[in-house]
């Protein structure tokens, strides 16, 4: 899924004393069927950058198109219908809710598409079941490591089996071993045809061969791309 | 199963289990929901039901009720009035009541006496209710004795007692014959304490006794309607006056609801923003908080409902019947016959549902509005 921005830029606060531009001025394509990393240091726009790409905000000026839709002036009802059917997210703290069991967590995505309740578990175990974490579907998602979090979280994003797989510094919380098992799950959604999208501070990530195209933002611009 | 069921479905699950993370707060939560529900149904229940039945039995009683005052009290009146009475346009019938009411020292108890119109009984014979027969432990063959007007003791032997269904009006009954009601206080032959007329069309009862009242100047007309009046509002004034002494404890019970139910926690408020950003809908997460709220406030609306069902009709309402049955030694026994009015349910079921779901659904709705990207910031 290609996905393009031209001349996107981003304001919190407008006209207010503390007006602050997150991005000014991106103009970028994202290759579909790929791997990107989005770097830079924080307060650069990289993880502001992956909300506009993910539909979950909509830029004060510019266009984000989806192939050939525009969707940066869509309402909000259309940008959710996107969000639940092209986009997965995996959030920096995983944002699991509490409380309740993988398995239900897994299914929460999925839940406003009205899959019959037996045909959603199945395919959520089987998600789980991938990802090596069938063992633990039915355990809180309060019990689980950083390592087991992120696969739980990554199941979820998976639930919809969107297109466009987003995460934003995914090995932040984890050890070399668990980074690097993260980057053989990314291996494998690529290999499925996915696109991935991806913000990180870490060098390992930016340097793994899996990666295609590692973009480098300063102060709300693109600094490097190659 | 269709998409909108298996939506529907699933939110009800997400809602069960979100209820479940909190048990301990919503059970108790619960708990003292279907109480307030609980007392209220009780004690609707149990005065339009105590109304319902009061109104059942007068409605076979006559139209109205005549009595002869003598300077401004009721005196005994003459039986010359039956026929003045009878020859009134519109009068169907018209009888002379024995009746009074005998303070028993034994078991410092009031029975109304009273010789019957439908049955025949024998002198030195009673027929008496159960109260009478529970108060005195008496049972048919015994032998009573009080002491009449003029000192001498009079003997009744128990012929019969009167069966417990009608006990809210005969508990306290003592039936005689005319012979002994007359030795008994002295009322001498040609006299009655009051004369009970019918008329032949109901709705010209108050023309009707506007004819008699004209006719017999010193008698005063007491119609069927104003009794069921009278009753009704001392049935209003007792529920009214325990509705506020209970309104204290619902007052409380709201303010209880309202911090629970309106306050949004920082982990419901991240809980919400995760929901939108994986691709939940404004609505389904108003729907979903709903689902919640609509789940504790009915099930307490209903098992309080049904509790105070079985409080009222099955244990006879233990918790509220001193206060609104009355005041009496000889308390009458029975089972009030179940009313359900829809109108009174469909009112409590505003008065707790509703407010409880609102004070759920409008702050969550401000949550919900929130731009999906604050789990990203």
């Amino acid at each position: 899924m290609m996905i393009r921005l031209t001349d996107v830029r981003k304001a919190f606060n407008q006209g207010r004393h503390n007006e602050f531009w997150a991005l000014k001025g991106i103009d970028l394509q994202v290759a579909a069927g790929k791997v990107t990393v989005f770097r830079g240091p924080s307060g650069s726009g990289k993880t502001t950058l992956l909300t506009m790409v993910g539909a979950l905000a909509r830029p004060t000026s510019g266009r984000v198109h989806l192939e050939d839709r525009d969707i940066s002036s869509m309402p909000e009802r259309f940008l959710t219908e996107i969000r639940r059917s092209t986009f997965g997210f995996v959030f920096q703290n995983f944002n699991l809710i509490k409380g309740v069991s993988v398995l239900e967590n897994v299914m929460i995505p999925a839940y406003p598409v009205g899959l019959p309740h037996a045909k959603l578990k199945a395919r959520a175990l089987e998600l789980l079941d991938l990802l090596e974490m069938g063992g633990k579907a039915e355990a809180k998602a309060e019990w689980l490591s950083g390592g087991e979090a992120q696969r739980a979280a990554i199941a979820r994003a998976l639930i919809n089996d969107p297109k466009v797989l987003i995460a934003d510094e995914p090995t932040a919380n984890l050890d070399s071993e668990r980074s690097a098992q993260f980057l053989a799950i990314v291996e494998r959604l690529k290999a499925d045809g996915r696109t991935l999208l991806m913000t990180s501070h870490d060098p390992m990530v930016a340097d793994a061969p899996v990666v295609d195209h590692v973009v480098t933002m300063r102060d709300g611009l693109v600094a490097e791309t190659r | 199963m269709t998409g909108w069921t298996s939506r529907q479905r699933h939110l009800l699950d997400f809602a069960l289990s979100s209820l479940n993370r909190r048990l301990g707060k919503n059970l108790g939560l619960l708990a003292v929901y279907t109480l307030v529900v609980f007392v209220l149904a009780s004690v609707m229940l149990f005065s339009h039901a105590i109304r319902s039945e009061a109104r059942l039995v007068l409605s076979g009683t006559p139209e109205m009720l005549i009595q002869k005052l003598m300077a401004g009290r009721h005196d005994l009146i003459p039986a010359g009035h039956l026929d003045a009475i009878r020859s009134v346009r519109g009068v169907r019938s018209a009888e002379g009541r024995l009746w009074g009411y005998l303070f028993d020292p034994a078991a410092a108890a009031n029975y109304t006496l009273m010789v019957p119109n439908d049955r025949t009984v024998q002198p030195g014979t009673a027929v008496i209710g159960s109260g009478v027969a529970a108060v005195r432990d008496t049972a048919i063959g015994d032998t009573l004795s009080f002491r009449a007007h003029d000192g001498h003791l009079v003997q009744f032997t128990v012929a019969a007692t009167i069966d417990k269904d009608s006990a809210l009006v005969s508990a306290d009954l003592f039936l005689v014959s005319e012979a002994d009601f007359r030795r008994l206080f002295g009322i001498p032959e040609g006299r009655f304490p009051d004369i009970v007329a019918t008329v032949r069309n109901p709705r010209e009862g108050r023309t009707v006794a506007e004819k008699i009242d004209a006719a017999l100047p010193d008698t005063r007309i007491i119609l069927r309607d104003e009794i069921l009046r009278t009753y009704d509002s001392v049935f209003d004034w007792r529920e009214g006056m325990l509705l506020v002494l209970l309104s204290g404890a619902i007052m409380a019970f709201a303010i209880f609801a309202w911090e629970k139910a309106s306050g949004l926690s920082a982990e419901e408020r991240r809980e919400i923003g995760i929901l939108k950003a994986v691709g939940w809908e404004t609505s389904d997460v108003i729907r979903l908080k709903t689902m919640e709220g609509v789940v504790i406030s009915l099930t307490a609306f209903l098992a309080g409902y049904v509790l105070a069902y079985l409080h009222v009709f099955h244990l006879g309402a233990p918790l509220f019947e001193p206060v609104l049955k009355g005041w009496a030694v000889l308390y009458p026994e029975f089972e009030l016959t179940p009313f359900i009015d829809e109108l009174q349910v469909a009112t409590l079921f505003f008065f707790t549902v509703f407010p409880y779901t609102v004070a759920t659904v409008v702050p969550i709705w401000r949550a919900a509005t929130v731009d999906p990207d604050t789990v990203m910031r």
